[in-house]
């Protein structure tokens, strides 16, 4: 501290002695001034938590139940739009796309990425090269690599295809085929948001006691043994929680498939997010739109309330 | 320093374990390579190819005749820098907004003991659990009702309530040491003072990770600003590709779309260090 500022110190508290504590009526007074001031540091962030988290939460619950024309007035219907939403042939399409999508984003992009961490974890050359690349498509934003892959996926031009006649191996429809273009769009999300997944489990691997590795060798364990009895033991709590985190994401998905196929072909790529998408603008139906987005939400919001149950006593007990 | 992991530097070591490991070592960086680099290498080379050739078969790996003119035109055809200004405007708008409000309450949260502070988190902390993407209709509805429709108000304010960046400020502003902003209040310096001359200068670390968020963030997001922004001068970069996508000549879309990746990804290769850290320390403490 600096000569003057010490002496500005000393001077305020010169100025102001601590003392007996002030008299009932003004400390009331002062513990107001206090949340006053507290409040006054809340007040930003809770009047946008208020409009743009909490209403809208309440008001998906509300407009499911009603015929909502946005500035006309509300008219409740019961359960109407729910019905009219089940009997909506998209809907078994969008639900069986999105719970399929999400399966195939499991299987595809699950095992990959963790095999790529093990992989990583065991080269000792060029390590920031790797880790970089990896995640140089997340950084892509998603609309791009969206554009890409569809620029990819051509079945003419398309370099996918020109990469098989490579290969010798028979061309394929990718994404606009009905029963290739699902498979396609996970393909894409994969390898946009991949990276992130393989960071987050080479963390995990770095953290796992090479004693552990040692005492399993000596026990004659092989590789794939100390993978399965070592490694996979040691990071089965990021498996799950990634795991759950993906299920989470890939549920929302909407951005591949309204960039690639929209929606195609036969309703092969509509997902649940893009029916809603649907429902609100192109349908103008606000009461459908809320009703699906009511579902998403219970069933999003039972997977994340896992999720963050987990986390916290993971994190406790750690 | 290298600790032990799978396989044992001994076995490494042998004439054999030599040999596999730098089989695997080239087979991963040629993996990489391909399955990586050469999407972006396709997509930066193929803007400068003339119409015809990125349209034949078998491709060219190589353009015959370098040309700039696909960037040029994605410049001047797409109105590029109308929509890279819109995006700026958004992303900093809602990295400005988070901060200044964000931190403010979770200063609040943390140090000020306000009345139902606990009911308050526990109100933000529930958002964790509504997926986002399931209630952007009714939060459309709302803005639409504010009469924010067509306005950067509408992407800046909902980004202050993000949860997770405000919780991740309160959890970072619990460890400060009380005894040095109580310090700071003997000296008769106010919350506000306190706060921009002791907390923040502390918190530069988390400041800079939830920038990161806050920005990268506004600049993927893709259906929110498609619902927000109906009016073509008003929308961002991500939306404009889209919408523009259909009548536009293929070179000249590659080019726009590596105009739209270049601001994010060079912010990535200059910050890398710090991100790539972020992302296995965040996800390791839960």
């Amino acid at each position: 501290m600096t000569d003057t500022a010490q002496r500005r110190t000393v001077a305020k508290v010169a100025v102001h002695p601590v003392q007996a504590p002030p008299p009932a009526g003004d400390r009331r007074r002062r513990r107001l001034a206090d949340q006053a001031r507290a409040y006054g540091f809340l007040v930003g962030g809770l009047v946008c938590f208020a409009l743009f988290s909490w209403y809208p939460a309440i008001r998906a619950v509300v407009i499911a139940f009603q015929k909502y024309t946005p500035g006309g007035e509300p008219e409740w219907v019961g359960t109407a739009n729910f019905t009219r939403v089940f009997a909506d042939p998209e809907f078994t399409a969008a639900w069986r796309n999105t719970l399929t999508f999400t399966l195939l984003a499991l299987l595809i992009g699950f095992a990959i990425p963790f095999v790529l961490a093990l992989v990583l974890n065991e080269l000792r050359h060029a390590k920031a090269f790797f880790r970089v690349v990896v995640y140089l498509p997340v950084m892509i934003p998603p609309v791009v690599s969206a554009l890409l892959w569809k620029w990819f996926y051509d079945p003419g031009t398309g370099l996918a295809n020109e990469a098989l006649r490579f290969l010798h191996l028979p061309t394929s429809n990718w994404s606009n085929g009905a029963d290739t273009a699902l498979v396609s769009l996970v393909i894409v999300a994969t390898w946009a948001n991949m990276g992130g997944t393989v960071l987050i489990y080479l963390a995990a691997l770095q953290a796992i006691p090479g004693e552990l590795y040692e005492a399993a060798e000596l026990d004659g364990a092989n590789v794939l043994q100390r993978v399965r009895h070592v490694t996979i033991p040691q990071t089965r709590f990021v498996i799950l929680m990634l795991m759950l985190l993906q299920i989470i994401a890939t549920m929302q998905v909407f951005t591949e498939p309204f960039v690639i196929t929209g929606g195609g072909p036969e309703n092969a790529t509509v997902t649940v997010l893009y029916l809603i998408y649907k429902y609100a603008f192109l349908y103008n139906d606000f009461g459908g739109a809320c009703a699906l987005s009511v579902m998403l939400l219970v069933l999003l919001g039972a997977f994340s309330s896992v999720y963050l149950r987990l986390t916290r006593t993971e994190g406790e007990s750690a | 320093m290298s600790t032990r992991t799978l396989l044992s530097p001994a076995a490494l070591a042998r004439p054999r374990g030599k040999a596999a490991y730098w089989t695997v070592f080239t087979g991963t960086v040629l993996l990489f390579v391909i399955a990586f680099l050469f999407p972006v290498y396709w997509m930066v080379t193929g803007a400068m190819k003339s119409a015809d050739e990125v349209a034949r078969t078998p491709p060219t790996l190589v353009p015959e005749r370098w040309q700039v003119s696909g960037y040029t035109d994605a410049w001047d055809l797409m109105q590029l820098p109308t929509h890279l200004w819109n995006t700026v405007v958004q992303a900093a708008g809602a990295w400005l907004f988070q901060l200044v409000f964000c931190t403010a309450a979770a200063y609040a949260l943390s140090k000020l003991r306000p009345a139902f502070g606990n009911v308050i988190l526990g109100g933000i902390l529930a958002t964790l659990m509504v997926p986002a993407q399931a209630l952007v209709v009714p939060k459309y509805l709302t803005v639409a009702d504010l009469g924010l429709l067509n306005d950067p108000v509408a992407i800046w304010l909902p980004a202050v309530a993000n949860a997770f960046n405000l919780y991740l400020l309160k959890r970072f502003f619990d460890q400060l040491p009380r005894d040095v902003l109580e310090a700071a209040e003997m000296d008769g310096a106010g919350r506000l003072r306190t706060l921009w001359s002791i907390v923040l200068p502390m918190s530069r670390p988390v400041l800079g990770v939830v920038s990161i968020f806050a920005l990268v963030a506004v600049w993927q997001d893709f259906l929110w600003p498609l619902m927000v922004f109906s009016d073509t001068d008003k929308q961002p970069i991500s939306v404009a590709l889209v919408q523009l996508s259909q009548n536009i000549p293929l070179t000249v879309l590659i080019a726009a779309m590596v105009i739209a990746s270049i601001p994010m990804v060079a912010m990535f290769l200059a910050f890398q260090r710090h991100i790539i850290a972020g992302i296995g320390a965040g996800s390791t403490k839960g």
